[in-house]
C-alpha cells in the first residue's frame, strides 16, 4: 500500500461568468465528485464584464488538490482559477456578526473581549451586544469560543475571501 | 429598427431552425410535445433539416451519438419539458462519458409558469448539470441566435460533449432580432489543442529511449478526426513500438497490422495486458486509465514511466500519475510529435525492441481468444467471427450493445478504420446498439450498419426498430441470444458460486416474429452451418432486419482481468477461473 498521503488545506479563487446556475455547477462539482467544502463565498466583482469571484476552501491530499483545481477549470462559465495556498503569499479574512445577550458582569467581559479582539459594536440594545469581527477563521473561533459563557446567542460568518498579496493578479 | 434588422426578426423557433441550418445540420432526432410545439411547426415549414421521429427520446439520444460517432459531426436532438427531457438523461450522460458532441433542445413550459410544478414542467437544467458539458435556459428570445451557435461551439471543441439548451414555449413564439453565427465562440471556454513543445520533446526522448515500449490509445485519437488516426498509424510505424487501444479506440490503428495487440483491459487479449504490465515506456495518446482498464491501480505497471496525452487536463493525474504530461489535442500532439522525432537522430535501441518482440511474441502464442469450437451449437464467437468475415468488403458500420456480445465484437471484429465503431463504453449502456445504428444508417444511408446485440439488451429499446422502419434506415439487428444477461450471468457464475440471480431472460420474444410485427424482416439459426447463410440473406435485405441467432447459452467471455485484479492476473480460460467448461454446468 502506498504510504497515507498528508490532507491540505487550500484556498482557492475561481473566477466565473456571473450567470443564473454557475454556483450549482460548482457546488454540484465538490458534492459530485466527492470534494469537501469548508468556506465558499461568492459574490460580483466586476459588473461591467459580468465576472464573480467565488473563494473556496477545500481539504484533500494533494492529488485530490489538483484534481479539484483542474475539475474547476474545465467547467465552462470559469474563467481562471488560482490556488492561493500553492501559488500564494495570500492574505484571507472572514467576517463574522456576533450576537451575545447579558446582563452586568458578562456584558462587561463581553465588550472588553471584544476591544481586545479589535471587535466593533454593530448594534445595542440594553441586554444585547452584536459585534462585528474581522480576521482570519481562526480568530473568529477564538471570538465566538470567549462569546460562549458570556450569552452567544447567534453567529453569522461570511466564509473565507482571499487575494493575493503583492501587485500581482488574483 | 435599422433595415438590416428587420430581415432578422423571427420567432424564437424561426431562430432555431435558422442557427441550425447555419451550423450545417441537416438531420435531427426527436420527438415531439406541448413546450416544443411551436418548433415542430417551424420545421414543418422548412425542407432544409430531417427530422427522424424516434420513439422514445432515449432513443433520440442514442440515434444522434450514432449519427455523431459515424461522421464526426455533431449530433441534433429535440424533446419536450418534463418526461421529454428526462428520458433523454441516459443518453446525456452515455455522450458525456464517452465525449460525443450532442446538442439536445428541450422545450420547458413558458418562462412565467417555471417554478409553478405545471404540466410536464421538470427542472432541466438542474437535472442535466451533472449529465452534460454545459447547459442553458434561455430566458430571452435575443439571446436564442448566440446561444445555439455557442451551444455547437462547447459541444464540438475541447473534449467534445453533450450540451442542453432548455427554450421555454414562450421564447420560442416570441418575435426578435437574430443574432449570432457559426463563428461565434465562447468568451471563457477556449480549449488548448497545441501541446507544449517542451513536454512533447522530453516524450520524444523518453519513447527513442525505451526498451520495452508500448503504445495505448484511445477514444481521443478518433475524436480528433481521420487525421489524428494517420498520424497516430505512421508515428507508431516509425518507431516499431506495439500498440494497444481501448474499447473506444478500437479503428484508430488497423487491427490487420502486426503491431497491434488487439484491445487492452478487462476483456482486453493477454499479450496487450501482459505488454502493459511489464512496459518501461507507456504512451498514451486520448485514453483516460479508466478502471476497465487498469485493473488494480496499485499493481498497475509498476515499472514504467508514463506518457500521457489528452485534451482534457483532468484526466491528466486523475487516476495514475503520469510522467510527462501533455494537454493537448491528438492529432495536434501527435503531429509535434512526428516533427520532433524526424528532427533528431531517434534510434531505439534495436536489440531491445527485437527482444520486447519476442516476448510479445511468446504471449501471443497464448492464442487468448481461442475458444473450444463445436459442430452442434453456434458458438458466440464462431458467429462474430463468420459476420466479421462475410462483411468486412463491405466496410461495414458497427454498433453494439452492452454486455457479453460487446466484448466478444470488440475482439473478433476487426477495424480498420476510425468511425466504424459505435459502443457504449463509459456509461455502459443497455439500449444503445440499436437507436446508434439507426443513427449511423440515418447518416450513411447505402453502408452496411450492423448492430451486434444481446437479447436483454435489445428490448431495452426494441421500440426504436420502428424508427428504423419508418425511416427506411436499414439496420441489422445481429441478436447472440443465449437467453442470459450474459455479462452478469457470467459474473455470478465467477464471483457468486453460481447464484444466477435475476440473469436469466425470461419470456423473451418470437425475434423473428417480433421482427415481422414491426414490418421488418426476421431471420434464425440455431446451428453453426446455418450461420453462413443467414449473414448472406441479411446483408441481402434491404429492409431493417433482426438475426435471432442462438447461440451456446454458458459460454463466458475470456480473457478476464476481475475486477480489482491486476494486469498479470489474467485470467484465460474457465479452468482458469476456477470453473469447468461453462457448458458442462448444464443449468438448463
Amino acid at each position: 500500500m502506498r504510504p497515507q498521503l498528508p490532507i491540505e488545506r487550500h484556498t482557492m479563487a475561481v473566477l466565473v461568468d456571473n450567470e443564473a446556475g454557475v454556483l450549482a455547477r460548482v457546488i454540484g462539482l465538490f458534492s459530485g465528485r466527492g470534494y469537501n467544502i469548508e468556506s465558499l463565498t461568492v459574490a460580483e466583482v466586476n459588473h461591467a464584464e459580468g465576472l464573480s469571484r467565488i473563494t473556496v476552501v477545500t481539504r484533500g491530499t494533494p492529488p485530490v488538490i489538483e484534481q479539484i483545481k483542474a475539475q474547476l477549470e474545465r467547467l465552462i462559465p470559469v474563467h481562471k482559477v488560482s490556488d492561493l495556498t500553492v501559488e500564494g503569499p495570500a492574505v484571507e479574512r472572514e467576517l463574522a456578526l456576533v450576537k451575545v445577550a447579558a446582563l452586568g458582569d458578562p456584558r462587561v467581559e463581553s465588550l472588553r473581549l471584544a476591544d481586545a479582539f479589535r471587535a466593533r459594536v454593530l448594534d445595542t440594545t440594553t441586554d444585547s451586544f452584536t459585534f462585528e469581527i474581522t480576521g482570519s477563521s481562526e480568530k473568529i473561533d477564538a471570538f465566538v469560543e470567549l462569546m460562549k459563557p458570556l450569552g452567544l446567542v447567534d453567529v453569522s460568518r461570511t466564509g473565507v475571501v482571499a487575494i493575493k498579496r503583492g501587485a500581482g493578479g488574483m | 429598427m435599422p433595415p438590416e434588422a428587420q430581415g432578422n426578426m423571427m420567432s424564437g423557433a424561426e431562430m432555431i431552425i435558422r442557427a441550425l441550418k447555419e451550423q450545417g445540420v441537416d438531420t435531427i432526432f426527436g420527438y415531439p410535445g406541448g413546450a416544443v410545439l411551436p418548433i415542430y411547426d417551424a420545421l414543418f415549414k422548412q425542407n432544409h433539416i430531417r427530422h427522424i421521429l424516434v420513439r422514445q427520446e432515449g432513443g433520440a439520444v442514442h440515434a444522434a451519438e450514432g449519427y455523431a460517432r459515424s461522421t464526426g459531426k455533431p449530433g441534433v436532438v429535440l424533446v419536450t419539458s418534463g418526461p421529454g427531457a428526462t428520458n433523454a438523461v441516459t443518453g446525456l450522460v452515455d455522450a458525456l462519458m464517452d465525449s460525443i458532441p450532442i446538442v439536445c433542445i428541450t422545450g420547458q413550459v413558458p418562462t412565467h409558469l417555471i417554478g409553478s410544478d405545471a404540466f410536464q414542467e421538470a427542472d432541466t437544467v438542474g437535472i442535466t448539470r451533472p449529465a452534460t458539458k454545459h447547459n442553458y435556459l434561455v430566458k430571452n428570445v435575443a439571446d436564442v441566435g448566440r446561444v445555439m451557435h455557442e451551444a455547437f461551439y462547447v459541444a464540438t471543441n475541447g473534449r467534445p460533449g453533450p450540451v442542453v439548451i432548455d427554450m421555454p414555449k414562450d421564447i420560442q413564439v416570441e418575435t426578435g432580432v437574430y443574432t449570432g453565427s457559426p463563428k461565434t465562440k465562447h468568451r471563457s471556454y477556449q480549449p488548448q489543442l497545441k501541446g507544449d513543445l517542451g513536454a512533447i520533446r522530453q516524450a520524444v526522448e523518453l519513447i527513442a529511449s525505451a526498451r520495452r515500449p508500448v503504445f495505448y490509445t484511445g477514444g481521443g485519437v478518433i475524436n480528433s478526426g481521420p487525421n489524428a488516426s494517420q498520424l497516430l498509424r505512421e508515428f507508431v510505424r516509425m518507431t516499431g513500438f506495439p500498440i494497444t487501444t481501448t474499447l473506444m479506440g478500437l479503428g484508430s490503428y488497423p487491427a490487420s497490422d502486426p503491431q497491434w495487440l488487439g484491445m487492452l483491459g478487462m476483456h482486453g487479449t493477454y499479450e496487450a495486458n501482459l505488454a502493459m504490465h511489464d512496459c518501461d515506456v507507456m504512451i498514451n495518446i486520448g485514453a483516460r486509465f479508466d478502471d476497465r482498464i487498469t485493473g488494480r491501480l496499485n499493481a498497475f505497471s509498476p515499472d514504467s514511466k508514463k506518457i500521457h496525452v489528452d485534451i482534457d487536463r483532468s484526466s491528466i493525474n486523475k487516476n495514475v500519475h503520469a510522467d510527462v504530461a501533455i494537454v493537448g489535442d491528438a492529432g495536434h500532439v501527435l503531429e509535434d510529435m512526428i516533427k520532433v522525432w524526424k528532427a533528431g537522430v531517434h534510434r531505439p535501441d534495436k536489440q531491445a525492441i527485437a527482444d520486447w518482440w519476442k516476448q510479445i511474441d511468446q504471449w501471443r502464442g497464448k492464442d487468448c481468444l481461442k475458444y473450444e469450437p463445436s459442430k452442434d451449437v453456434i458458438m458466440p464467437q464462431y458467429a462474430l467471427q463468420r459476420l466479421h468475415a462475410l462483411t468486412k468488403h463491405l466496410k461495414p458500420y458497427f454498433t453494439t450493445e452492452v454486455g457479453q456480445h460487446q466484448m466478444w465484437a470488440a475482439q473478433f471484429i476487426g477495424f480498420e478504420e476510425p468511425n466504424h465503431w459505435m459502443t457504449s463504453g463509459g456509461l455502459g449502456t443497455m439500449g444503445y446498439g440499436l437507436p446508434a445504428a439507426v443513427g449511423v444508417q440515418i447518416a450513411h444511408p447505402n453502408a452496411l450498419v450492423i448492430d451486434v446485440a444481446g437479447e436483454a439488451s435489445t428490448m431495452m429499446n426494441i421500440q426504436e426498430f420502428s424508427t428504423a422502419v419508418q425511416h427506411d434506415a436499414p439496420i441489422k439487428v445481429f441478436i447472440l441470444n443465449n437467453e442470459y444477461m450474459g455479462m452478469v450471468r457470467q459474473w455470478q457464475q465467477i464471483s457468486y458460486e453460481g447464484r444466477y440471480s435475476h440473469s436469466y431472460s425470461d419470456s423473451l420474444p418470437d425475434f423473428v416474429k417480433l421482427a415481422e410485427a414491426m414490418h421488418g424482416v426476421g431471420l434464425r439459426c440455431t446451428k453453426p452451418d446455418e450461420v453462413d447463410g443467414v449473414i448472406e440473406e441479411m446483408m441481402a435485405i434491404r429492409k431493417p432486419v433482426i438475426v435471432d441467432c442462438q447461440v451456446a447459452k454458458l459460454e463466458n467471455c475470456f480473457p478476464m482481468v476481475p475486477s480489482g485484479a491486476a494486469h498479470n492476473e489474467i485470467l484465460l480460460n474457465a479452468r482458469d477461473a476456477g470453473l469447468e467448461r461453462a457448458d458442462d454446468l448444464a443449468l438448463v
